[in-house]
């Protein structure tokens, strides 16, 4: 059962009645729908084409956070072999917000972390809707330290709405817990690679992204602050999303231009969650890629560049 | 990093500037009310005389108070590309600097300065928190950068007094970069084996926290200062429940883990030299009247000139 959202509602009618027509012509073994359930298709997937040509911003925002977008798990599945979760921070706990472990992706031992949002209720839950608390910031600074010092290469998969924001997480220290994540990006000498495959929220993200190559998919967004809250401080008014969704620049088209991330990766028609088998394997060729990229580069010159990467940035604006 | 532009011109304005406005003479504690003369207050740097909370202080007036005889050298902090978002929110973003810039005189939201506390030669860089709430965008995080390569290249201590509301959203993703940013300047200076000692002030909240306000070999705080991640607002309106008295202060992160040590601002100076100079691996400061330093060989010549009058200082009396 597809999810739709807002302003998908036309689509929903159009499949909505190619589906009834269908259903009907199940239920009637004389009647020939095929012509007419065809016409709809196709009027469908021609509507699918248009809205998802030029997305606004804000449109982006509710893509990206779509239900049945993949996520970090589904990833995990598809593009890597012998996963082996690793879990806690040997501190205070496991933070299930946070997934990660060795695997192998084709073949080559990883490390691979990232925000896991959960699929229903229950695991959303469980997953604190992938918003971190610091047992997960230091689980993954354990892991990038592990692997920094067995030679694996790190990938990280981004999808969160932000840091969690409450009393435990500022109690242990979340701003602590997040600038050594960060510190320990800048710090590992093994390549490290990071995909925002949803919601790239503020610093619960940059905690994971500070790597040699970002890059996003296609209508995914990455942003200091979430649009809601955004309007709510200088709109004074939550519902100006929107208007504050444009003034961020927080989607892949316009972040490319600043220098931010690396590439952009296209996903299929209609999102990914449309054809979710599609969307992680270009993610994987995206991976491969970067990877690819930082071939024959000893720990000291990833080093190097990824802090004269980040030393770098802001030198363009958005001008040209 | 002219001397007289940097130093005797804004000193000049400024007591002209306090000439012009009489109704500053006198100003409210924002805690027990109790109506400050303003000479006063500043001479407690800007801590009230009555009840001894830390009001908000600009980092030229801190400046003034840190180093001996309140003399420093600006640091050049390199301009990064103006609005680059070209933001607009119901204000255009030029329109809020020009506004920010008036308000405070000063042209960003941080100062970096070198100079000498008790004779310790340091980097010093404050945030501004009257200057768009103290917020992170590009020029905070090229100051921070510099801060750490001018200690880098005298080899000297820095120490970084941080004020923020957190990252300024008028730069979206490019505020968001300065984390990154400020943690390979902090990265610099544990390299170079220097300390970085960052001071804690009121508020110190979100990206700012989350960088290099928490990366510090040793983390001071002014007292009741609200440090946080998410703040207090944004929390209740998550968990659905009122917090607890002084969550989130600095005495309440003391008493959790996250800070070294609770100083008053009236303390700060004497505290910062006795630990600047243990970690240098210097001789306890000499206690005790002394001459204001004498302009250093490695400042442009042209200094030399301007050289500040001993009697102008008042920080002589402190140390």
């Amino acid at each position: 059962m597809t999810q739709y959202l807002d302003f998908e509602k036309p689509l929903a009618e159009i499949e909505g009645k190619a589906e009834e027509l269908r259903a009907l012509a199940r239920a009637n073994a004389e009647m020939d729908v095929a012509e007419e359930a065809a016409a709809l298709d196709a009027k469908a997937a021609k509507l699918l084409d248009e809205l998802y040509k030029d997305l606004t911003p804000w449109r982006k925002c509710q893509v990206a956070r779509h239900p049945d977008r993949p996520h970090c798990r589904d990833y995990i599945e598809r593009l890597f072999t012998e996963y082996t979760p690793l879990a806690g921070d040997r501190n205070f706990a496991d933070d299930l917000a946070v997934m990660g472990g060795l695997a192998r992706f084709k073949d080559r031992p990883v490390m691979v972390i990232g925000h896991e949002k959960g699929s229903d209720t229950k695991s959303r839950i469980a997953h604190n809707f992938g918003m971190a608390r610091p047992e997960g910031y230091r689980k993954a600074v354990r892991l990038m330290e592990m692997a920094s010092r067995f030679g694996l290469p790190v990938v990280t998969l981004i999808d969160t709405a932000g840091a969690y924001p409450g009393k435990g997480a500022e109690e242990r220290g979340q701003s602590e817990a997040i600038a050594r994540s960060t510190e320990m990006c800048l710090k590992i000498g093994v390549p490290l690679v990071s995909v925002v495959i949803g919601e790239g929220g503020s610093g619960g993200a940059v905690a994971f992204a500070t790597a040699n190559r970002v890059a996003m998919l296609e209508h995914s967004i990455y942003s200091v602050i979430s649009p809601e809250g955004c309007a709510s401080i200088l709109w004074k008014n939550a519902e100006k999303m929107r208007e504050a969704a444009v003034a961020l620049r927080l989607t892949a088209q316009d972040l490319l231009k600043l220098g931010v991330i690396d590439r952009v990766i296209a996903e299929p028609r209609g999102g990914a969650h449309r054809d979710k088998r599609k969307a992680m394997d270009a993610v994987g060729d995206a991976i491969t890629a970067m990877l690819k990229d930082l071939d024959g580069k000893d720990g000291t010159a990833l080093i190097k560049d990824r802090r004269q990467k980040f030393l770098d940035l802001g030198t363009k604006g958005l001008a040209a | 990093m002219n001397w007289i532009t940097n130093y005797v011109r804004p000193r000049i304005n400024s007591i002209f500037s306090r000439r012009e406005v009489p109704e500053n003479l006198w100003q409210k504690c924002d805690e027990c009310g109790t109506m400050l003369f303003h000479r006063e207050l500043a001479e407690n740097l800007n801590v009230c005389t009555q009840c001894g909370h830390h009001m908000n202080i600009s980092p030229r007036a801190r400046f003034t108070g840190l180093f001996d005889g309140g003399v420093f050298v600006e640091v050049d902090v390199p301009e990064p590309v103006a609005d680059p978002l070209h933001f607009r929110d119901q204000k255009k973003y030029p329109d809020r600097m020009k506004a920010a810039q008036k308000g405070s005189g000063e042209k960003e939201a941080m100062l970096v300065a070198t100079g000498e506390i008790g004779r310790t030669p340091i980097v010093a860089a404050a945030q501004d928190f009257s200057f768009m709430g103290g917020s992170m965008g590009m020029y905070v995080g090229n100051a921070i950068i510099a801060a750490a390569q001018e200690a880098v290249k005298l080899k000297r201590p820095l120490i970084l007094f941080s004020a923020a509301g957190g990252a300024r959203m008028q730069e979206g993703i490019l505020s968001l970069m300065q984390m990154p940013r400020s943690t390979v300047a902090v990265q610099m200076l544990k390299e170079a084996g220097l300390p970085y000692i960052v001071v804690l002030t009121h508020p110190t909240t979100g990206g700012v926290t989350a960088s290099y306000a928490m990366l510090g070999d040793v983390h001071i705080a002014e007292p009741n200062a609200l440090i946080c991640f998410a703040g207090p607002r944004v929390i209740e309106q998550t968990i659905r429940e009122t917090l607890p008295e002084g969550f989130q202060r600095a005495e309440y992160l003391l008493d959790h883990g996250m800070l070294d040590r609770v100083v008053k601002r009236t303390d700060l100076r004497d505290e910062l030299i006795t630990i600047t100079r243990m970690l240098m691996k210097l001789p306890p400061v000499v206690r005790g009247e002394l001459p204001a330093p004498a302009v250093k060989a490695d400042e442009p010549a042209a200094e030399k000139t301007a050289a500040p009058k001993p009697t102008e200082s008042k920080a002589a009396a402190k140390s």
